[in-house]
């Protein structure tokens, strides 16, 4: 196995994004921030690799204009996932090992402002006996949440703790889009929006992307005094039945886990939780220990652009090792309805 | 704006099976290896994976063993007005089925609660041919079975809406069409100009920013004879669609050429745009009606070679 960091990062989120679905002009920004990062420019990157949907922007073959923002002549090697750019980063740390290069630069973006998100996303879900009926995402994450309030594993006072926590923590974030805590009794009185989820328990609709910059060996020197040495990265899914999955513990997050060898020692888990009790279920999966700092960037319910958020959790734990307050770190992405796909990314710093 | 497409999916023995159940008014559910029933049935066990063979004829009652109220309901859903999703273990089963319940508020629901049930009285072999409601234990109508061929084929009509902004550059290209100009932007870098103008020079990736008035006449560098009819077209075939390189361009514009029989147009033809009445324009492309041939001689293939 070759050695491989996270050596770059930068982001952009927001409630809305005044411009194109493809967002080339918003990753522009992006890119040059990278740049700004490592010292590097287009010719030092080896691979590109992207995560974007069609069905999020609403044309053919969107990912192909967001190429714009690279910059493609003399040609790159470039490739594309339908997922969230953290399974495009698990392609490039691929490509890495495969020694074919020793540099990647993966991001993701999505506008998902621009139509209905949690309508959107039904079509994800089995076409033949779940998509006809349009089950939103947020129903769907509502009926796992119940499960667990029903079976004593949560309640409503421990899913309103998680907002809090996030929520203030996010008050420290520039790219919250909902920041402010208050407390778990304020948040308890608020209306219902998904019974038994209110507004607060469902990340906000976020436009955004993201990118972060891999590079194998002493090349990730070059680029960062104290690169974040991905030590384990991993991803797995569930069944696409949702009636066969016992929604109230994530198999596929346990697995990926696992396959890391655990998550002993991980100071900081940067957890994608799009609703505030699947950082519940997502904590125990991982094995994380009670004083592991959950999503110090607010997480998930303070921005979640689609496509990307997985991405930031990742770099945002990346950060952590960078600037010396961890030497181990976790950054997870989900996918898909009600936690079907995790995948887990440890990182770690060497001194 | 709506993208909309109507899938046409064939089912296979698994879901046909249990779909042609549906359109009988009949919850066929298929035997895991672990012994329990499941609805809708998997075509392959989700844990050994082996075949799902074994089918099971069950009763349409069942109990809710989780709920939410859907306060906002989005288009396409059972209902247009609140109600509740359950996961709906049918008598018999040992896995829960995902479906809309009838009910009138979220205080008429709770875990734990019977439910049968509602069939329509179209059937077409789908999850819409039921909801579920409360079951009260007094079945008015008896189900006639629907007769037929067994289900193989569905169709499954997606539509999603979207509201697009325009990028700046785009902006700008949609104003001066609106005054009857064209206009695009020349890379910084490497100085091209593209029209309509870019978030990024595809070959720089930076902003395109200088704003550049384009000429109205410009070269057919390649084009296609269209022939084929197509839903929604407004020209009757054959006609022309080709790449116009406006004079001052560095990128083609894609655009119809008319004015001429389809099989005179020709690589390196000079043509010029042919606005619609002014009391037609938008802000769209669709103001330039069409490319026309201009009169003028054929330009040079070494004029436009580099822009193919």
């Amino acid at each position: 196995m070759r050695d491989v960091a996270v050596v770059g990062f930068a982001q952009r989120q927001m409630k809305d994004f005044d411009g194109s679905p493809s967002m080339a002009e918003l990753l522009v920004p992006i890119l040059a921030e990278c740049y700004e990062q490592t010292g590097w420019a287009k010719k030092d990157i080896g691979f590109w690799c992207s995560g974007s949907s069609d069905y999020l922007a609403g044309r053919s073959f969107s990912f192909v204009s967001a190429i714009d923002a690279i910059g493609v002549l003399p040609p790159v090697n470039e490739s594309h996932v339908e997922m969230d750019a953290a399974w495009a980063l698990y392609e490039a740390w691929l490509k890495i090992q495969t020694g074919e290069v020793d540099t990647a630069l993966v991001f993701g973006f999505g506008k998902a402002s621009a139509g209905v998100l949690r309508r959107t996303l039904t079509l994800q879900l089995d076409p033949y006996t779940m998509t006809p009926l349009w089950p939103d995402t947020v129903s769907l994450a509502a009926l796992q949440a119940r499960l667990g309030l029903d079976a004593g594993l949560w309640d409503e006072a421990a899913l309103a703790e998680v907002v809090n926590r996030s929520l203030t923590d996010a008050e420290k974030n520039e790219y919250a889009v909902r920041a402010g805590g208050s407390s778990v009794g304020e948040l308890l009185a608020r209306p219902m929006f998904a019974d038994p989820l209110r507004k607060h328990d469902c990340a906000p609709v976020t436009d955004g992307a993201a990118a972060i910059v891999l590079a194998a060996g002493d090349r990730a020197y070059d680029a960062n005094q104290r690169p974040a040495w991905i030590t384990g990265i991993a991803h797995s899914s569930d069944g696409l039945h949702l009636g066969t999955r016992d929604l109230t513990i994530s198999g596929s997050a346990e697995r990926a886990a696992a396959a890391v060898g655990g998550t002993a020692g991980v100071q900081v888990a940067e957890l994608h939780a799009p609703f505030s009790h699947q950082e519940l279920v997502l904590r125990s999966a991982l094995g994380l220990a009670d004083d592991v700092a959950v999503s110090p960037s607010g997480g998930a319910l303070a921005a979640n652009p689609m496509f990307s958020a997985g991405a930031i959790r990742i770099g945002e734990a990346a950060k952590r090792i960078w600037d010396g307050s961890a030497d181990k770190v976790l950054g997870h992405a989900t996918s898909g309805p009600a936690l079907q796909q995790n995948l887990v990314c440890v990182m770690e710093g060497r001194n | 704006m709506t993208v909309a497409f109507d899938y046409t999916r064939s089912t296979g023995p698994v879901i046909g099976r249990f779909l042609t159940g549906l359109r009988d008014a009949t919850i066929v559910g298929g035997r895991l290896a672990d012994g329990r029933v499941a609805v809708p049935p998997p075509e392959f066990d989700p844990v050994s994976h082996q075949a799902v063979t074994e089918f099971v004829e069950l009763p349409d009652t069942g109990t809710v063993t989780s709920w939410t109220w859907v306060s906002e309901p989005v288009a396409g859903q059972p209902f247009e007005r609140p109600f509740a999703w359950a996961l709906i273990t049918v008598d018999g089963a040992g896995t829960p089925w995902l479906h809309a319940v009838d009910v009138a508020s979220p205080d008429d629901i709770e875990t734990g609660m019977r439910v049968r049930a509602r069939w329509s009285e179209e059937r077409t072999g789908s999850v819409n041919d039921l909801v579920f409601e409360p079951d009260t234990g007094d079945r008015a109508v008896a189900q006639t079975p629907a007769a037929g061929d067994d289900v193989s084929r569905i169709v499954t009509p997606v539509g999603l809406d979207y509201h697009y902004a325009a990028s700046p550059e785009e902006s700008s290209f949609f104003r001066g069409l609106a005054e009857g100009r064209i206009l695009g932007q020349r890379c910084p870098k490497c100085r091209k100009v593209y029209v309509p103008p870019r978030g990024a020079c595809p070959t720089d990736g930076v902003p395109t920013a200088e704003e550049v008035e384009l000429s109205q006449v410009g070269t057919v560098t390649t084009f296609c004879i269209v022939n084929v009819p197509f839903l929604g077209q407004k020209i009757k075939p054959p006609y022309v669609s080709a790449y116009v390189l406006l004079d001052g361009a560095d990128i083609a514009l894609q655009h119809l050429i008319l004015d001429i029989p389809a099989e005179e147009v020709r690589m390196g033809m000079r043509v010029e745009a042919v606005w619609k009445p002014r009391e037609e324009w938008g802000t769209s492309i669709e103001n330039i009606s069409h490319f026309a041939p201009a009169d003028e001689p054929d330009a040079d293939f070494d004029s436009y070679k580099h822009h193919l």
